[in-house]
């Protein structure tokens, strides 16, 4: 209470940051299992490409920005069928070249001034109650077709070969995944930019790893870290005035940090106070 | 009673064809209800694409290929890794693919053996037990078709012929019929009925008694050494678990390997 004034602003981006945690949290699980960070990745540099096109012939970035998304992830499977190169190097060849061509054609458009650095770490503290309805609608239905599609995505992540022979078509639930990435990318690259949405959907994922015995708790729990890291980052950047989307994703890496260091040094420091408290007993009565 | 005679899967004169060259060509595989079939060849085969073609994975560009309505495959994949960021106990591994109930997990853990490995993380499991689970979650939503690819490779003696006793077990109290792959005749299991010995083509099938002395399998297996060309039988009927107990063909176990009662007792299996 009257720590800080709120105003509409902040709501709105402590909403959009929850809702965006929330749909992120299986999807970096999945991320995660599969190895895919670096996909997430060039997907987000794609989403600076589809911004930048937006802006040079005047279309809503709602339709730009999944567009070349997801037609990045088509180019994407179509170059994976050339054996010549390894899918590492496609996806770095696509990553900087969609993130060059990004840039270059922000700066043509510059008259507008356009902010860069919005662009590359984000700006939650923009969010209109359209994005809001953009989140909360489309990262719905995007978490709808998560759980319902979960036992597949499981499935194909743990052994497709299992999943085709018993009739589950990987392929078609891989295909899935991408795409589902790359909304939830187009989604989320308005908060947190290009260069930290990798960040927002796996640290959460790799936070709950060690809590956890199934790959469902893992993804409720990452959902909820997710959460946790949103509202921490974004009372941590009000109060110390530092940039939100980095202060989100700075609050996430501490939380990761504090639940796979620190319990191990604190379940060894509790060995060792056990042992002096013991010693102490024989001296004087702890009152 | 008729329809147990249905074919499970029937290929006729099958092949599959990629990049203008045939993976396998005239293959002509016929899977029944409680039957055991042996797919061997060397590397590159084409052990694996017939398998698919049977499992219907992948499409025939030429022949026949029939399989039974509502046809339940059960895989066992020759290798798994599974990677360490994903949380996955063995009662979970077994909701793999479709949903069970927690009954069929029970009793499928209790077919091979691993009850008390439920809540095991498969990560931590030996190798060994590894493929008893794999094995449980192929049977565990009860299939028509159990496919095993190269089940005992890298798996010692024991377990070897603990793996093997299972496969009939379960073969003889669901009446699944079973497809096994294999690189090598040795290790064929001795109750299979018919081994399809495959190079590209099918170059001879048959009893394993019958392929074994096939000049066909001779020239693709060599005749180097006359040792190995008898056909590896699986005369053990008990296998010597850690604790010192022995367990018996019919799953009894007991203190010792010959208790006077254990003798050719096969619950009533008969050999067709």
């Amino acid at each position: 209470m009257g720590m800080i004034m709120f105003d509409d602003f902040f709501i709105r981006a402590l909403f959009a940051g929850i809702g965006l945690a929330v749909v992120v949290g299986p999807l970096g699980c999945l991320i995660i299992w599969r190895k895919m960070a670096f996909f997430g990745d060039t997907l987000a540099h794609a989403a600076l490409l589809g911004i930048a096109l937006a802006i040079l012939i005047d279309v809503s970035s709602l339709i730009a920005v999944p567009f070349v998304t997801l037609a990045s992830c088509v180019a994407m499977m179509i170059a994976k069928r050339t054996p010549s190169l390894s899918s590492d190097t496609i996806l770095a060849i696509l990553a900087h070249s969609t993130l060059a061509l990004g840039l270059v054609l922000v700066s043509v458009t510059g008259g507008r001034n356009v902010d860069v650095n919005g662009l590359l770490f984000g700006d939650i503290l923009a969010v209109d109650t359209n994005d809001l309805l953009v989140i909360y609608a489309g990262g719905g239905a995007i978490l709808a077709i998560v759980i319902w599609q979960w036992r597949r995505l499981v499935a194909a992540t743990l052994s497709p070969e299992i999943a085709e022979a018993e009739g589950l078509s990987p392929q078609r639930t891989e295909w899935l995944f991408m795409m589902l990435i790359a909304l939830v990318v187009s989604i989320a690259v308005k908060l947190v930019g290009v260069l930290l949405i990798t960040a927002l959907m796996i640290i959460p994922a790799a936070a709950a790893r060690r809590l956890v015995t199934s790959p469902e708790m893992m993804a409720v729990l990452a959902s909820i870290l997710g959460v946790v890291g949103v509202i921490a980052g974004l009372y941590g950047s009000a109060e110390f005035d530092t940039p939100s989307g980095p202060s989100i994703i700075l609050a996430g890496a501490l939380l990761l940090l504090g639940l796979t260091v620190v319990p191990r040094r604190l379940s060894a420091a509790n060995d060792s106070t056990a042992h002096h408290h013991h010693h102490d007993e024989a001296g004087h009565d702890p009152k | 009673m008729a329809r147990d005679n249905i074919d499970l899967i029937n290929l006729e004169n099958a092949g599959v064809r990629r990049d203008n060259r045939w993976l396998v060509r005239g293959i002509d595989l016929r899977i029944r209800k409680g039957e055991i079939v042996t797919i061997i060849g060397p590397n590159g085969a084409g052990k694996s694409t017939t398998a698919k073609l049977a499992v219907g994975t992948i499409r025939a560009d030429e022949g026949c290929v029939q399989r039974q309505a509502g046809l339940r495959v059960g895989y066992v994949p020759q290798k798994l890794h599974i990677d360490p960021a994903l949380p996955m106990r063995v009662d979970r591994l077994l909701d793999l693919t479709a949903k069970v109930s927690l009954d069929q997990k029970k009793q499928a853990l209790d077919a091979v053996g691993a009850p008390h490995l439920a809540t095991a993380f498969v990560q931590d499991l030996s190798g060994g037990e590894f493929q008893r689970i794999l094995l449980a979650r192929a049977m565990v939503r009860r299939p028509n078709l159990l496919v095993l690819d190269e089940p005992v490779q890298g798996v010692d003696f024991a377990s070897e012929a603990m793996l093997y006793n299972l496969i009939r077990q379960i073969r003889d109290s669901t009446g699944c019929g079973v497809l096994m792959i294999s690189h090598d005749l040795h290790i064929v299991m001795a109750d299979t009925d018919t081994v399809l010995c495959l190079n590209g083509h099918i170059c001879c099938s048959g009893s394993p008694d019958s392929v074994v002395s096939n000049p066909e399998y001779l020239r693709l297996f060599g005749a180097h050494d006359t040792a190995a060309l008898a056909v590896y039988r699986h005369d053990h009927d008990h296998i010597h678990l850690p604790d010192g107990t022995v367990q018996h063909a019919d799953g009894s176990i007991s203190e010792s390997c010959h208790p006077d009662k254990h003798e050719h007792n096969r619950d009533g299996h008969d050999h067709v």
